[in-house]
């Protein structure tokens, strides 16, 4: 139990200094040594995903790690999606569609997407559905959050062409 | 000036009935929402919560030396640290906090305090509890047969008849008629058993709150709730506050369908506050959301159903026995009332059972006690009319309750949409779709009461002429916008020049909880009101500066205009520029309105539902799913849709996945969402949704409640589908694979 360890976390384009215990999770050193709440707790073992933030550009569940192991890496939480005022596609169809209730699991989403549609231009409503599907969601029937991110791929297919 | 203030009003609506953008969007799509979880204090210690491992045993003693003595550890309490409860409240604080007893697996019976959550779960290992186990029961039904073991001794009350253990708390029973006369008339006589599993709310936000408390008995909570002023009453009840010392403050809240309408964490956070003289924060994960706050009661229910061959219902009789968990009160009482509720029978008959079991005390789960009730009544009528060759869409048609109707739990309906809900299943070009090779088609119908209760609403009207909406129930389906919308509406403003914030316990009057798709109705109803009020005070406002009859200045598209005998004289003086001079007509411009909220329509729904069956695994997949549902009045037609896809989803999740197991040791096997599975996005199609408006004659704007009623029928409406596409009557749920494989190869070998 005793014995903390000095790590740099590169978080959003910052580097954090912080003294952590060894078994601490990353998804509770981001919330309680970084104040970055946005990403949220639902089951501890990554199931839920709404812990979902980007390590190197790839989704992964903050709960599933030890911050100690993030040393090097670029991880970059829902705070950073609307850093600049501006909205994402898929922030904005979010809100838009209607495509959440509580908003607990949001960020989570979110974050998958972010890397996902980068990656997957064009996705169909069925490979939406199956990649979402690591993300629980109970309050909606998920079919405004499949209409979200459709029409946010839509969008960001458009504007990459312009 | 004069309102109608009873008729539902029939006019068209400017915004009511829109779409606008929610107004918590923005923060929960960027992560700026404050969550249960979200809050923090200066000085804060982590609270954590020792349980029990066992499902029933008796706690001889607790040794909580070793824990106290760890560095870093504030404060520990068990019961010891609480007064007694008042009357009525001591099962709640003995669900809290395990007293003689461990009741369940999972039981509090512990708490700590520390500098860090890690030193708090250590501490925690260090606290010795002496248990002398004892034999537990899990199962409804033999937990009700003589002999099994008794979790509470003598709190059977009067109606529970002989040869019934101690652990049958009550009876219920609703109805009319002659049972036995009506099943003589019948054609047939359907008798048939079914059961349904324990099943979680599944909210994906764990309870938390945090705790402060002064050396004064000042207290402070926020937490994530559907009710905080409950949570005030109960927690100050619980560690003998004043009410008026504790202000309650909710958090966003990320989810609840019920489960959050109790406290759990919440008065042990205030009684470590208490003790360590700092701020405690407590949060719980996934494990222990599972193992010790409310699922659902599980049932087993018996029915028999008499039917002439041209599909109508002579009597139909129902028993109920559901389990709650470790505490009365499980909604066998909503189960047994429900169950009939959509017909109208001359001979109706449901007796009730409530029981307690070693398993979790139950919470309300959206609509608690119809789902399972549904099930049962519509697979049997579901049966029946397939038995003769009718359309079960006629069927339901031929005896639905309608206008004037006497329901089977007592009061005669008023307007009520079941039959709209039916025609438009008939109409529905869904109902008339093909069907591909191991597809089967099922209908089911639903019910739900909806509520009004205590009610507070203040409307602020600011000096720059925009409006505030300050209501006491926590968010849980988009109140926010509703009420903006119904302000608006009321006031003749801009949807967008309203805001509605979720007041603290100190700022408003006694609310009930956010349950039995209340809100929409009742703070709606208080909001509306309330600009009722504004719009009168501000109507004798500009009466003075004209010098007219109050009488004769109407209210009209946001502006007070003059009327009657004075029609014309003045220019319109808008809501803004009568905002801009109050403080010299009289001061500033608010509506009130406190209400204990009657008149809550009732609400019905009919679904379809396409499943196919794999005959090779068993596993049922839904093809297509559509529910109609009468809103009275959608305010916001997109919220209405989320509530009925959202009730539906979970219905199905019910329906074919989600159960609580236990071990023959009484532990929960599978308290994590890997084994406890909620449906995902891959599981479903697109659920269609058809809105109808049958306005409640007891709102201003017809509104009934939406919430709860859409996970009504989806139990039934993918049973009956499933048997559809399988040949096999499903009556146990879940229709798991390995359960619905064993049927199909019964059936073939039989």
């Amino acid at each position: 139990m005793s014995g903390t360890k000095q790590i740099f976390l590169t978080v959003n384009g910052e580097t954090h200094e912080v003294s952590v215990p060894p078994r601490k999770l990353l998804v509770d050193v981001l919330r309680d040594d970084l104040h970055l709440t946005g990403t949220h707790t639902g089951c501890e073992h990554g199931v839920c995903g709404a812990c979902t933030i980007l390590v190197d550009g790839q989704p992964a569940r903050a709960c599933l790690s030890y911050a100690v192991q993030m040393e090097g890496h670029e991880l970059r939480t829902i705070e950073a999606m609307a850093a600049d005022g501006e909205l994402k596609p898929l922030q904005r169809a979010l809100h838009e569609e209607h495509g959440l209730q509580c908003g607990f699991c949001t960020a989570g989403i979110v974050m998958t997407f972010e890397a996902y549609l980068r990656d997957n231009p064009e996705p169909t409503e069925d490979e939406v559905r199956d990649v979402l599907s690591g993300n629980l969601c109970r309050c909606t029937g998920y079919q405004n959050i499949v209409s979200a991110v459709l029409k946010a791929a839509s969008e960001m297919r458009e504007e990459a062409q312009v | 000036m004069a309102l109608d203030k009873n008729a539902p009003e029939t006019r068209s609506f400017k915004v009511v009935g829109s779409r606008p953008l929610r107004p918590d969007g923005i923060d929960k799509v960027t992560g700026r929402a404050r969550f249960g979880a979200d809050m923090s204090a200066p000085g804060m210690l982590i609270g954590h919560i020792l349980r029990s491992p066992h499902a029933h045993a008796r706690i001889r003693a607790i040794d909580t030396s070793k824990a106290e003595a760890l560095a870093g550890v504030k404060a520990v309490v068990t019961r010891a640290d609480f007064a007694a409860a008042p009357e009525g409240m001591e099962d709640v604080l003995d669900n809290c906090m395990a007293g003689e007893k461990a009741l369940y697996d999972g039981h509090a019976v512990a708490a700590i305090a520390a500098t860090s959550a890690a030193i708090a779960r250590q501490a925690a290992k260090l606290i010795e509890v002496d248990y002398e186990v004892l034999p537990h029961v899990t199962d409804v039904d033999a937990a009700m047969a003589p002999g099994a073991p008794a979790l509470h001794d003598g709190r059977s009350d009067e109606t529970v008849p002989d040869g019934y253990s101690a652990n049958v708390m009550s009876r219920v029973e609703y109805g009319h008629g002659d049972i036995e006369a009506g099943l003589a008339k019948a054609d047939r006589v359907l008798e048939r058993s079914y059961k349904t599993a324990a099943t979680h709310q599944g909210y994906i936000e764990p309870h938390a709150c945090l705790a402060t408390m002064g050396p004064d008995g000042q207290a402070d909570l926020w937490c994530c709730t559907q009710g905080h002023y409950m949570v005030r009453n109960t927690c100050a009840a619980l560690l003998g506050m004043d009410q008026g010392q504790l202000r309650v403050t909710a958090s966003e809240i990320g989810g609840g369908f019920g489960g959050k309408t109790t406290v759990f964490i919440e008065p042990v956070a205030l009684a470590l506050a208490r003790k360590a003289g700092r701020p405690v924060k407590i949060v719980m994960d996934r494990t222990e959301v599972l193992r010790a706050t409310g699922p659902t009661a599980s049932s087993s229910i018996d029915v028999r159903i008499g039917m002439t061959k041209d599909g109508r219902i002579t009597a139909a009789d129902a028993e109920l026995r559901y389990q709650g968990g470790a505490y009365p009160g499980s909604p066998v009482g909503m189960g047994s009332m429900s169950a009939f509720a959509p017909y109208d029978l001359e001979n109706v008959r449901t007796i009730g059972y409530d029981v307690v079991t070693n398993r979790p005390k139950q919470a309300a789960y959206r609509a608690p006690g119809a789902p399972m009730a549904a099930f049962a009544v519509e697979s049997a009528i579901d049966e029946l009319a397939k038995g003769f060759g009718l359309d079960p869409l006629d069927v339901r048609l031929k005896n639905a309750a309608r206008e004037g109707t006497r329901s089977s739990y007592g009061p005669t309906f008023p307007a009520i949409g079941l039959e709209a809900t039916l025609r438009a299943a008939k109409d529905h070009p869904h109902w008339s779709a093909p069907l591909g090779p191991n597809q089967g088609r099922g209908v089911a119908c639903g019910f739900w009461f909806n509520f009004g209760g205590d009610t507070c609403v203040t409307l602020n009207v600011t000096p720059d002429g925009t409006v505030t909406v300050t209501e006491g129930n926590p968010d849980i389906g988009g109140s926010r916008a509703s009420m903006s919308m119904m302000a608006a509406e009321e006031l003749g403003i801009p949807y967008e020049k309203v805001r509605t914030v979720i007041a603290d316990t100190g700022a408003l009057g006694q609310n009930e909880v956010t349950d039995g798709s209340r809100v929409t109705f009742a703070v709606g109803l208080a909001t509306i009101e309330a600009a009722r009020a504004a719009k009168r005070e501000m109507c004798a406002r500009v009466a003075k500066i004209w010098g007219i009859d109050e009488e004769a200045v109407i209210w009209e598209d946001g502006a007070a205009k003059p009327a009657g005998p004075n029609a014309g004289d003045y220019p319109p003086m808008t809501l803004a520029e009568i905002a801009a001079i109050a403080s010299n007509t009289g001061g500033p411009i608010a509506g009130h309105h406190e209400v204990n909220a009657e008149g809550a329509g009732v609400s019905f729904a009919t679904h379809i539902a396409d499943t196919e069956v794999d005959p090779d695994t068993g596993a049922t997949r839904i093809v297509r799913y559509t529910v109609i549902q009468d809103a009275g009045k959608a305010v916001h037609p997109a919220y209405v849709e989320g509530q009925f896809q959202g009730g539906a989803v979970q219905g199905i999740g019910w329906a074919l996945n989600e159960e609580y197991i236990y071990g023959a040791d009484g532990i929960l096997q599978n308290p994590g969402f890997l084994d406890y599975r909620i449906p995902v996005a891959s599981d479903l199609p697109m659920i269609d949704t058809v809105i109808l408006e049958i306005p409640n004659p007891g709102h201003p704007y017809g509104v009934r409640g939406v919430g709860e009623t859409s996970i009504v029928p989806p139990l039934a409406a993918v049973a009956n589908s499933v048997s559809a596409a399988t040949g096999v009557r499903m009556t146990d749920l879940p229709m798991s694979p390995p359960k619905v494989l064993a049927a199909v190869q019964g059936q073939q070998e039989g």
